[in-house]
């Protein structure tokens, strides 16, 4: 299935920061099903991230403050080329920088490795001077993403913060400038206080909530986007199971990236797939494309 | 899980690096060479190898263990887990041999209690780079214990490979390893070459992130998996041609070779 110029082998796509390090571990999702894998996002310099604890698991979701630990594009490319050389899903590559120049730094540093798509990271909700602090500001993303988008000969995703008061704003601006799809949502801001002592249990104190509490924020952020902008859009945030990506899929998104649930289960992507297969088989419909923002239709 | 505020109700001096601190936290389910993440208040979080069921044994490396050894009885830590894969326990009748270089005595030690308990025959290697840092002597009394200090300051001199070379060791069923990944590694390419590696089982350290097996952070070549969920016990059959003994990755996931 073509979607947002790639050829992904089936809708479900590994989210980034999960099992993206190496590209060993992004060769182990594909092979248990993932039909793309998206990398952890790399910028200009290394960076060692947040003291832990920086992900914990909560009685909704997961709460989590990485801190955007890489080792630099320079440092990454090698992890690419393993992934490019042992797996034929394709490769998203997640980058992050403070401004238009380093995102545009960073993506041009990574192309010799080859990746078959950008993911612009506008969105992490932790990471001073990166992420949401330049998510936030629709501008700032248009300028990103042109300039992005000039730069390099392969698509351009840009994945969306929910931490705004009109996400479809910040979705135009990525359309605009070049975009080939949205990607939404990344974690929302969230914290967590051990009542004992008194302490935040985050390292960086305060982070992004993931996992099956986010579901519903993101449903909303797919069918606003979904009714707003003519590229594709993927959702993201809380699926664990094939039921949650359909109503994704209902909401318009064209294909789901799956994160926080490999926890639970690492052959999750397999499981969705076919679940999903069932449900298109069971409800007469013979590709993904066919439910796609079906929801629009039902008022 | 949330971590489990846990109070400090006794610290043991072990030698003047290495402290064993006991928690009012019993982790009754846990089996040997399973880990806790110790959240240690304002400072940072890190994975510890449990050492008994309700306590840790630490070596000043660090920021969180150097605070760890400002703590005192009555003070508290956070503690997640138990997490990973332990040790396989021996069954009844197999004879097991133990090889443990300093504070890698630790996750061993709960195995050895097991095995003593059972009447099963265990055979120890235990090394420490002098006679002051040799770790938990007694807990391996469930057979011969051969003692080795890098200074010579107790039991043979040398390495705890040198006395493994000497050593036959077609009759164990089962060997467990831990120590500093390099001793490890020299244990893994000494029973490889006598075709006896996947007998043993080696407890692997990496920088872990978030403990659970989702970030990734600890992924190993070339199979990509987590040492905080895949392990942190790996069959040596398992660890055969990976990046065990060659390199492990910082914090920002840049390789660190060895």
């Amino acid at each position: 299935m073509k979607i947002a110029g790639i050829e992904l082998k089936n809708p479900t796509i590994l989210a980034s920061g999960i099992m993206g390090t190496t590209g060993a571990a992004l060769v182990r999702m594909s092979r248990n099903g993932a039909g793309a894998v998206v990398t952890k996002s790399i910028g200009p310099v290394p960076k060692k991230g947040h003291n832990n604890p920086s992900m914990v698991e909560l009685e909704c979701g997961y709460i989590n403050a990485m801190g955007l630990p890489n080792p630099s594009y320079t440092g990454f490319c090698e992890e690419i080329g393993i992934a490019k050389s042992k797996t034929d899903a394709p490769l998203i590559a997640s980058i992050f920088g403070g401004n238009a120049t380093e995102f545009t730094e960073v993506a041009k540093g990574l192309l010799s490795s080859k990746p078959d798509c950008f993911e612009l990271n506008v969105s992490c909700p932790h990471a001073e001077g990166y992420g949401a602090s330049v998510g936030t500001e629709p501008d700032l993303v248009h300028e990103i993403t042109a300039s992005v988008v000039d730069a390099v000969d392969v698509p351009v995703w840009v994945k969306l913060t929910p931490n705004v008061t009109d996400i479809t704003s910040i979705g135009r601006a990525a359309e605009s400038a070049g975009a080939s799809a949205v990607v939404a949502i990344n974690t929302v801001r969230g914290m967590a206080i051990d009542i004992h002592s008194g302490y935040p249990i985050l390292g960086n104190r305060f982070g992004g909530l993931s996992g099956p509490a986010v579901k519903p924020v993101a449903v909303k952020c797919v069918y606003d986007l979904y009714e707003a902008l003519d590229v594709p859009v993927i959702g993201v945030g809380g699926i664990t199971c094939p039921e949650d990506a359909i109503e994704m899929m209902l909401a318009g998104a064209s294909a789901v990236e799956i994160g926080s649930a490999v926890h639970d289960d690492t052959q999750i992507f397999e499981k969705v797939n076919k679940g999903i297969d069932t449900y298109l088989q069971k409800y007469g419909y013979s590709y993904t494309e066919d439910i796609t923002g079906l929801s629009h239709e039902m008022i | 899980m949330r971590p489990i505020h846990s109070k400090i109700t006794e610290i043991i001096e072990e030698s003047p690096n290495v402290r064993t601190f006991f928690f009012d936290t019993q982790f009754e389910a846990a089996i040997p060479g399973q880990f806790v993440m110790v959240w240690v208040h304002g400072t940072d979080e890190v994975p510890m190898t449990l050492s008994g069921k309700n306590s840790i044994t630490v070596q000043k490396v660090g920021d969180a263990t150097s605070r760890m050894f400002e703590l005192g009885i009555g003070d508290h830590m956070g503690l997640r887990g138990p997490f990973g894969r332990g040790f396989t326990i021996p069954g009844n009748g197999e004879n097991v041999l133990f090889i443990a270089g300093g504070v890698g005595a630790a996750p061993i030690a709960p195995l050895a209690d097991i095995v003593k308990a059972r009447g099963i025959e265990g055979r120890t290697i235990l090394g420490s780079r002098c006679c002051d840092e040799l770790l938990f002597r007694e807990r391996f009394d469930c057979g011969r214990v051969d003692i080795t200090t890098d200074d010579g300051s107790e039991g043979r001199g040398g390495f705890v490979t040198d006395q493994l070379a000497e050593m036959d060791t077609s009759d164990y069923d089962r060997i467990y390893v831990c120590g500093p990944e390099i001793m490890m590694y020299k244990v893994f390419e000494i029973l490889k070459a006598r075709n006896v590696h996947v007998k043993t089982e080696f407890s692997l350290h990496r920088y872990f992130k978030c403990g659970i097996g989702v970030c990734g952070a600890c992924s190993m070549d070339p199979e990509g998996l987590c040492v905080c969920r895949d392990g942190p016990v790996f069959n040596g059959g398992e660890l055969e041609g990976s990046e065990f003994g060659h390199y492990e990755r910082d914090s920002s996931g840049r390789k660190c070779h060895f």
